[in-house]
């Protein structure tokens, strides 16, 4: 991990000017009379680890909506890959979907399909691939994603949590994606599969050279796998840096979520690890 | 940004043959372009080279795709008998490439026996669900008497709410089709019956045919397609969200609230939908028969009552408990078969209503023949 960062950091400073892939600007969301978001700036760099935290009810699932075109942001603009996305043109929504992945939290598989036809829907119906490719490609993805190839076959109903995960995550790389967006992907994982998980995602991202946008609650990813934390409080961001520096904040909304006993025991294993 | 826009666009993926043992690659070897490539390079593009080179110097983007096509071109050049050597690859395009070769895995078939054993399975699969049926009908059974033996146990509230919802809510359909029958049997008859100026008997045979017969099938068809299949998807539901497991770790067992209110509400609330419709049908018939043969309200019912004895209408009533179990029972069996997924819930709903429908009429032959042969 500590290699990685360092690379990160190496070709961050090569470039005189950060890649941003996703660039948000004054984003606000309402709901009638409700306000979830109030003028959010975001700046998401290629190659980065970006995670968004946030209390229950913060609206981290709403922004991340916003973020894949599944919902507009009532004000603000929110641009991808240097597209607009109000206002966006269905054409250019649907070449731009291509362009990223996304792992819902329930992994979102389609029930009626295998592992092997779930992975293999975005190829057959973004690509002009025959059946034999697709199939095989799609098996790569599987053991990719760390399942086994016994998993191909099975039904979703019939994975457990830490497989269905790993399916989706298939899914999502199907198209190597330059983007991916992680619903709380290790929610309801134990600590083992969890951080295996977050190992697994890495070492993609290092291999495909992906940027990856979380929303997460754990806070041993934040620590192991963020290269940058958002923090959401208060119908805005309030704060985005390095998780070390974070947790030198001074601003009450920040120390109030990272200061539980439970941040404070994620921070020493990460310490002894290092 | 030039490269953002690469993979946007369509450029493909190219090979040509260079000095007769190069294979130079070209273009974007992506999962779009990769479409591009002819459906078989191999060993017949380079007959004459031992070794053969794969060049990869001009290729502008690849991914895993990309990479799995090289790996694959590779593979099948080596089968060919040739040494092989890929040249010229930028680091990160070779790191993908040893990157699918680690991952490439054959796809497990589904073997042909998996499939006999599937059809196996079925087989044995349709005996299992009628032994788990009948096992299902005998719990309720003895879960019934076990209720009756501590009444404290019976959940009035839960009773009479589903009866509510299965009979009261279900009295505009069920009134409305049986008029219609009652109206369409009158008339049908009304026109063969005159022509033997025998235009009364339109009274017998709507009696006779609804009564005894019709009325009670009917609603009980319309009551599984409307509430039986509520059962279904209730309880598959609950089954999905583990909302019955809940129940059963709390130590409420399911029989006691989930099914055992829905069959007695039914068995209650059948009988009564089947008298309502045999009214609704008798006013449908009576009033096609003034309008058609022009037979006073006062005669025709005069007819009913000289034609159709008690027992008639009680054969017809008396069939509605049992097909009210039959509904209930399979609504609910079939519920707590739901595994899984949104599929199975609607999967077993429509075999609910299908199987319901199938076991009400296939019982209501059996008392045919059994009426038949005590003489009734």
């Amino acid at each position: 991990m500590g290699t990685a960062k360092t690379v990160e950091a190496g070709q961050a400073a090569g470039q005189s000017e950060r890649d941003v892939v996703l660039r948000l600007r004054g984003v606000g969301t309402v709901y009638g009379s409700k306000v979830i978001h109030e003028n959010i700036d975001l700046d998401v760099y290629r190659g980065e680890v970006l995670a968004l935290v946030g209390g229950s009810g913060s609206g981290k699932s709403t922004l991340l909506r916003e973020m894949i075109m599944l919902q507009l942001p009532s004000s603000g603009s929110i641009s991808l890959f240097g597209t607009e996305l109000v206002g966006i043109r269905d054409a250019e929504a649907q070449s731009l979907r291509q362009r990223f992945g996304v792992l819902f939290q329930q992994g979102a598989l389609f029930s009626g399909l295998t592992v092997l036809e779930n992975v293999g829907v975005p190829l057959q119906e973004h690509t002009r691939l025959d059946e034999d490719t697709i199939r095989e490609l799609a098996m790569m993805k599987i053991v990719q994603a760390g399942l086994g190839p016994e998993a191909a076959q099975l039904y979703p109903s019939e994975l457990s949590g830490g497989m269905i995960k790993r399916a989706a995550l298939a899914r999502a790389m199907a198209l190597d994606p330059e983007v991916l967006f992680l619903d709380e992907p290790t929610s309801g994982l134990d600590p083992v599969s969890a951080g295996a998980f977050d190992e697994l995602v890495l070492r993609l991202k290092d291999l495909m050279g992906l940027t990856v946008l979380m929303v997460t609650h754990d806070l041993d990813s934040l620590w192991g796998a963020a290269d940058r934390v958002a923090v959401l409080g208060d119908r805005t961001l309030q704060g985005i840096d390095t998780m070390e520096a974070l947790s030198r904040s001074t601003q009450p909304r920040i120390r109030e979520y990272f200061e539980g006993p439970r941040a404070r025991n994620a921070q020493e294993r990460t310490w002894k690890e290092k | 940004m030039p490269e953002l826009n690469e993979s946007g666009t369509g450029a493909a993926a190219r090979v040509a043959l260079e000095n007769d043992q190069t294979l130079a690659c070209s273009g974007a070897w992506t999962v779009r372009g990769i479409a591009a490539l002819p459906r078989r390079i191999g060993a017949a593009h380079v007959p004459g080279a031992a070794a053969v080179a794969i060049d990869g110097r001009a290729i502008t983007t690849m991914d895993t795709a990309g990479a799995w096509r090289v790996n694959r071109l590779h593979q099948r050049l080596e089968a060919a008998g040739k040494q092989v050597r890929l040249q010229a690859f930028r680091k990160e395009h070779a790191a993908l490439i040893e990157l699918v070769a680690d991952t490439r895995r054959e796809i497990p078939a589904v073997s042909p026996r998996r499939k006999l054993e599937a059809f196996y399975t079925r087989g044995v699969g349709i005996f299992d669900d009628m032994v788990s049926f009948l096992a299902f009908t005998g719990e309720t059974v003895v879960s019934f008497f076990r209720m009756i033996w501590s009444p404290r146990r019976i959940r009035w509230k839960v009773i009479i709410n589903e009866m509510f919802e299965a009979g009261y809510k279900a009295m505009p359909i069920v009134g409305l089709l049986s008029f219609l029958m009652g109206v369409v049997i009158a008339y049908q008859g009304a026109v063969q019956l005159q022509l033997y100026g025998a235009s009364i008997y339109v009274a017998d045979l709507l009696g006779y045919s609804m009564l005894r017969e019709l009325g009670p099938l009917l609603t009980a068809i319309l009551v599984s397609g409307r509430t039986g299949s509520a059962y279904t998807a209730q309880i598959g539901t609950m089954q999905v969200t583990e909302e019955v497991s809940a129940l059963r770790t709390i130590g409420i067992p399911p029989m006691y609230i989930l099914v055992l209110p829905k069959v007695i509400a039914l068995i209650i609330v059948l009988p009564l939908l089947s008298v309502f419709a045999d009214i609704m049908a008798i006013i449908g018939g009576m009033v096609m028969a003034n309008l058609q043969l022009g037979i006073g309200f006062n005669a025709f019912l005069n007819r009913i009552g000289e034609a159709i004895d008690l027992t008639t209408f009680m054969i017809g009533i008396g069939k509605a408990p049992v097909f009210a179990a039959i509904i209930a029972i399979v609504g609910c069996y079939q519920g707590f078969k739901v595994r899984g997924s949104a599929e199975s819930v609607g999967r077993h709903t429509t075999i609910s209503v299908v199987q319901a429908i199938f076991l009400v009429i296939v019982t209501d032959a059996l008392f045919s023949i059994l009426f038949s042969m005590l003489g009734i």
